[in-house]
Order: structure tokens, then sequence, then C-alpha cells
């Protein structure tokens, strides 16, 4: 059977038994069965690419190759360990009575359906189908972000809706470009949105309208991204969804959209000359590290500050990948990854102590140490790790960021330096209060799973101590095909 | 300079201006369910220009894609939005942030700002109804302006589903259409978003009691 397949078939199918069958006492476990296999599918898939190279499916319409393969790995993972912290989480959040049967039912397909989209969006060799899945990972998350039906999650959720559904015209108003372009170049047949043949004949797509494509393409996905000025929609949502839903919007479909901004620089850096692109992304990069910066210090709301923290990486991971060249490109990767991982741990624990303090306002959360010593330690060491401090991995790849601006753009590294520190010292401020200090909270009905807490904080340390040496030649294949 | 223009390129011209015009008049428009009535025939105006270029160039997926565009766009999406408009009782008039010759004017700016930015790309298009693509970036501007400048969630869904009309039109004037794989992704992307947004007007309502989205501003940094 081939891997390939099985990975994108064992969402897309449980996602519809999950539809047609309701919530039923094994749904759960077939969410979290689902995403084992889909994971294990992934890793297959990997071992099979690591070992024989780059190939296509379904003719020529996915392709796999060093680069992707990384972010299916990475999806497939994080898929993973949501859905087992989801299990105790919902079930939590249903006996507080805050989700009834078919709103869990929901959630459970809708998780699933999207795994399928952001995993065909991070294969397919098409650049319009790129387009396509981008937009169905929209639509499948935008229900989910309003599933507690409050006045706020909806106003979220509709904000969500509206402002990536313009920022994704955009993007497809640039793929027309983008196809206008090749067309030129490869004729008008079905391959002209081909990436693999797009890369090929990079250096003869006119310079004029790549340069308007990769902006309209840059400021479409962008928003995704959550770029500024078009992030607003990312901390609302990530502050009004479910927390399971917070996590993998911030770890995994600002990955994704990242990863097809970076497949368009690929073809934009070959058609137009002087890093047009590079610039465009250095910008827009250090302009939402800083913006979103600042804004950490403002918020009151735990989930809406680690959604600006969330701004502020992928501030920092576009102005790397804006940067360019194979060191700047691998610390991009790196960072994307221990962004992800980290993250996404900090989003469980954060979700466990709002279930058990009842509440998302910081200033209300005190005292996690006590009510649950694994909480307190997940959130602190998260916190930590997300901060870049040492040896977590997130400063290995944040010191390789710096060095590389240092030696090559050192009029940026002020501004680098200045955000970083600003937004230390927000979140630590913030988050040490909370985990230290008096409580008097109760107990959770179901136990929460801890563990994907330290899976990836674990992970984290490790690759911040020893990155495994397949690993490391990987990242640097991906980070050379980048350019 | 006398080169004569073949009459199907100045039918696809005739039919792109005719898209711009009732993009203005869906600016212009106060009434939710006449806005969606001009959305219904600029669908149809833009099944028109792709039939027309589709039979200028025999090229068979443009048939498809007129097709496509025929029924969603001109009847299947517009006959959803008309009744949802009915089941929730929509108040008929829409209330526009800015009024509405400022509008036009603003509008009239954008037209001019598109023209600018597709000039040099349409000269270099060798498809016979090249001079469209400005137009079609105009369409896209007026329809992000409608969204901007109205209240009602109903209006910015019409703006929205316009501005994929206006993408639609680039995409055939400039290109003859993307693959086919696309454009049905593309569909279906549009159809389930108009259907899930179905979904989340009654849930605006049931939660708002209106839909009126000036009641959505409680989310702010403070």
């Amino acid at each position: 059977m081939d891997l390939f397949i099985l990975m994108l078939a064992i969402p897309l199918v449980s996602g519809a038994l999950l539809t047609v069958a309701g919530e039923r006492a094994w749904a759960p476990n077939l969410n979290v069965l689902a995403s084992l296999g889909t994971f294990l599918a992934a890793a297959g898939l990997t071992v099979e690419i690591v070992a024989n190279g780059p190939r296509f499916a379904f003719g020529e319409q996915f392709f796999i190759d060093s680069l992707n393969v990384f972010f299916v790995a990475l999806t497939a993972f994080v898929g993973l360990t949501t859905s087992i912290f989801s299990g105790p989480y919902m079930a939590n959040e249903a006996a507080h009575g805050r989700l009834t049967k078919p709103r869990l039912r929901l959630y459970k397909s809708m998780y699933q359906f999207f795994m399928f989209t952001m995993l065909a969006a991070l294969t397919t060799n098409n650049l319009g189908l790129l387009w396509v899945m981008m937009e169905a990972a929209t639509l499948t998350t935008v229900l989910l972000v309003s599933l507690y039906r409050t006045p706020a999650s909806l106003e979220a959720a509709w904000k969500y809706f509206i402002l990536c559904g313009v920022g994704i015209a955009q993007a497809l108003f640039g793929t027309i470009l983008l196809y206008f372009a090749a067309e030129r170049v490869l004729g008008h047949s079905g391959t002209a949105l081909l990436w693999t043949h797009l890369v090929e004949v990079k250096g003869q797509l006119e310079p004029a309208i790549m340069v308007l494509a990769f902006i309209f393409l840059l400021v479409g996905y962008g928003t995704k991204v959550g770029l500024a000025p078009l992030h607003n929609w990312l901390p609302d949502a990530h502050a009004e969804g479910p927390t399971p839903v917070s996590a993998v919007l911030s770890g995994l479909l600002l990955n994704v959209a990242l990863y097809a901004i970076l497949r368009v620089k690929v073809l934009a850096d070959g058609a137009i000359p002087d890093n047009f692109a590079g610039n465009l992304m250095m910008g827009f990069g250090l302009f939402t590290l800083l913006l979103a910066a600042f804004f950490l210090s403002r918020q009151k709301d735990v989930k809406r500050m680690f959604a600006y923290s969330s701004i502020e990486h992928m501030g920092l991971i576009t102005f790397a990948f804006g940067m360019g060249g194979a060191v700047a490109n691998f610390a991009g990767l790196l960072h994307m990854t221990m962004h992800s991982l980290t993250k996404s741990a900090i989003f469980f624990a954060v979700g466990h102590a709002t279930q058990k303090t009842g509440t998302q306002i910081m200033a209300d959360i005190r005292g996690l140490m006590k009510i649950n010593p694994l909480i307190g330690w997940g959130l602190m060491l998260g916190t930590l790790a997300i901060l870049g401090m040492p040896p977590f991995g997130v400063f290995a790849s944040e010191f390789m960021i710096l060095t590389h601006a240092m030696k090559h753009h050192a009029w940026a590294t002020p501004i680098l330096l200045l955000a970083l520190g600003v937004a230390f010292a927000a979140i630590f401020g913030k988050v040490q209060p909370m985990v230290f200090g008096e409580t008097e909270a109760k107990r959770l009905p179901h136990a929460p799973a801890i563990t994907p807490v330290f899976v990836h904080l674990g992970l984290v340390l490790m690759l911040g101590l020893w990155i495994p040496p397949y690993l490391t030649r990987w990242f640097h294949e991906a980070a050379r095909m980048l350019g | 300079m006398n080169a004569v223009i073949p009459l199907s390129a100045q039918l696809i011209n005739l039919f792109a201006s005719v898209i711009l015009l009732l993009a203005f008049a869906m600016l212009a428009q106060r009434r939710v369910l006449k806005l969606i009535d001009l959305f219904a025939l600029q669908g149809f105006t833009l099944f028109l220009s792709t039939l027309v270029v589709a039979v200028k160039t025999g090229q068979s997926h443009l048939y498809y894609s007129a097709a496509l565009t025929l029924t969603l766009k001109a009847f299947l999406l517009p006959w959803i939005l008309h009744r949802l408009v009915r089941r929730l009782h929509v108040k008929g008039e829409v209330e526009p942030l800015i009024n509405i010759p400022t509008t036009m004017l603003i509008g009239i700016a954008l037209v001019m700002i598109s023209f600018n930015v597709a000039l040099p790309i349409s000269e270099l298009s060798s498809s016979i109804a090249r001079g469209t693509l400005g137009i079609a970036l105009a369409v896209v501007m007026l329809a992000f302006l409608m969204m901007i400048t109205r209240r009602k969630a109903v209006t910015q869904v019409v703006g929205f589903l316009s501005m994929e009309n206006g993408l639609f039109l680039a995409a055939t004037s400039a290109t003859y259409g993307m693959p086919m794989v696309v454009e049905l992704g593309i569909a279906l992307d549009v159809l389930v978003g108009v259907i899930i947004l179905g979904v989340f007007f009654f849930q605006i309502r049931d939660q708002f009691d209106s839909l009126d989205i000036h009641h959505m501003e409680r989310l702010k940094d403070n």
C-alpha cells in the first residue's frame, strides 16, 4: 500500500466516519487512532523519501521532496499529540456543560478534515491546488473557532473568515498572475502550475509579472501566517476557539501558510533580480516581530498573549527566510520546528490551566504549581523554551538567526534584540506569578493529558542540545533547496 | 494603429465593462435583495464573457468553466443568498459606514490605480482580451471596498463573492482559465464557504438578534 495515499486517506475517511457516526463512546479513540495512523504513514513516508529521494504521486499532481516531507512529519506528529491532548480536554469541557454532543462531533470530524487539508496543501505540486487546500483549511477551522457559540467566539470566527477570505483572494490573484507568467514559457497546458516544472524555467519567467505575483501571494498567504498588518484575526481566533484548535492553528496552520510562501519565493528568486522577494520578506518579518513584541505586554488573556507570541515568532522566521542562504534557511526551518513543538506544548499546558482555574484572564490564574505541579512546570518550562532560554532548541535557532543577521544585515540586529528583549520581559513577567503563588482551585472530572506537553518539551530540549546527524542532513538538504 | 479589433475581443471588453459597471451598481445599491440580483447579473455576464473566450479559442475546458459559472454564480449562490435573507428576515436597507457618493469617488480612484498597476502586464499578454486584466483587478478592489464599507454580514458576503467574480474574470481574460482541476477546487471552496456562512448567519442571529456586524466589535487589544 502506498504510504502517501494512506496518509491522505486516513484523515479523510475517518473524518467522514466521525461525521456520519456522530458522538459515540469510541469517537475520541477513533480520533486518536486515526491521527496515530496518519503519523505512522507520514513517518514511513519520511523514511522512504530520505532513503530514495523525491517522488511524485497521482501523476505529477503531488510531489514529496526533502523540504515538504519535513513539514509533513512535523504536522502529523503535532496532529497526533494534539488529538491525545484533546481527548480529556474536550471531555472536561463537555462535563462543564460548555459543549454539547453535536459540537463534539463537529470538532472531531473537522479536526480530521483539517489534518487532511494541511497534509494535501503540503504535498501538492500544483500551486492552484495549494491555494484550494489553504482555503479549505480555513473553512474547516472557521466553525471550530466558533465552537462555543459565545458572542466573542462568533465575532472571532467571523473576523477569521472575512480577513483570511480577503487575504486568500489576494493569493488567488497572485496565483493567476503566476500562471500567466508561466504560461508564456510553458505553454497552455496542465503543467504550467506545477512547481517542479516552474522551478526548471524560473529564470525565464517575466520579472514584471513575477514582482506583482509575489507581492499578491506574500500578502495573501501572509495573512494566514499572521504577518502584520493583516494579523488581526489571529489573536481573536486563538483566544476564543477551544485550546486544541489554538494549538494546531499556531503550531501547524501558520507553518503551512509560510511553506506556501517559501515555495513561491524559490520561483520569485529565480525570476526577479536583487533579492527583491527576500527584502520584502525581511521588511514584513521585522515589522511583524516588532509590532507583536510591543502588543505582548498589553495582553490580559493568556491564550491571546501566546497568540501574539506566535505572530512574533512567525515574523522572526519570515525575516530569517528573507535573509536567505544556507545558514539562514537552516535556522528558519529549525525555528519553525521548535516553535511548532514548543507553542503547542504551551497551549496544552495553558488549556489544562484555564480549565482548572475556569478563566483565561492571567490576573486570575495563580499558583499553578500548587494545583498541579506538572502543569505548572510544563507551562514554566514551555515559556522559558519559547523565550529562547538555553539549553532549549529555540535558543539554538534564534542564536543562528541573530548571528547571521549581525554578519550580513547588521542594521537589523538592534531591532531584533529589542523585540526579543521586550517579548521576554512581557511574557516572563506574566507567566511567573501564574505558575507560583496561592490558589484554591478544584479537581477536574477527567485527568488531564500531560504527556504530550513533556514529549514536546523533551524533543525541544534534545534538539537544543543535540540534533541527530540524519536530521541535520535533512535540514541542510531542505535549506539548500530553498536557495 | 488602425488595426481592426476582432469582434470577439470587442465582445469580451464589452462584457468586462458591464461587470465593472455592475460592481459600481452594487456599491451604490441600498437594498439587500437588489444587491443579490445585481450579483447574479454579474455572474451571468461573467458566464457570457467566458463563453465568448471559449468559442473563440475552442478550448473545451472553458466550456465547462462557463457552465460552472452559470450554475454556481448566476443561479445557485444567488438562490441560497435569497433564501437566507428571507429566512433571516434581514431588513431591506443596508447602512453603509461611509455615504454612497463618497464610496463611489473612492471607487473611481481605485479603478484608476488598478488600471495603472495592470498596464505593464496587460501589454505582455497575448490573449485576445488582454485589456480586461485591469478591469478584473478593479472589480476585485471595488468588491473589497464594499466589504469594508458595509455593516451587514450578508453584504460582506456578497462583496466576497463579487471579489471571486473579479478573480475569475482575471483568470479567463489573462490566461484562458486555470487548469480544470484548480477551477473545480475553487468552485467547491466557494460553495462550501457559502454554506458554512449560511450556518454562521443563524449562529450570529441567535446570539446578537441581528446580522449587523457592528455588534461584533468587542474583541480588542486593551
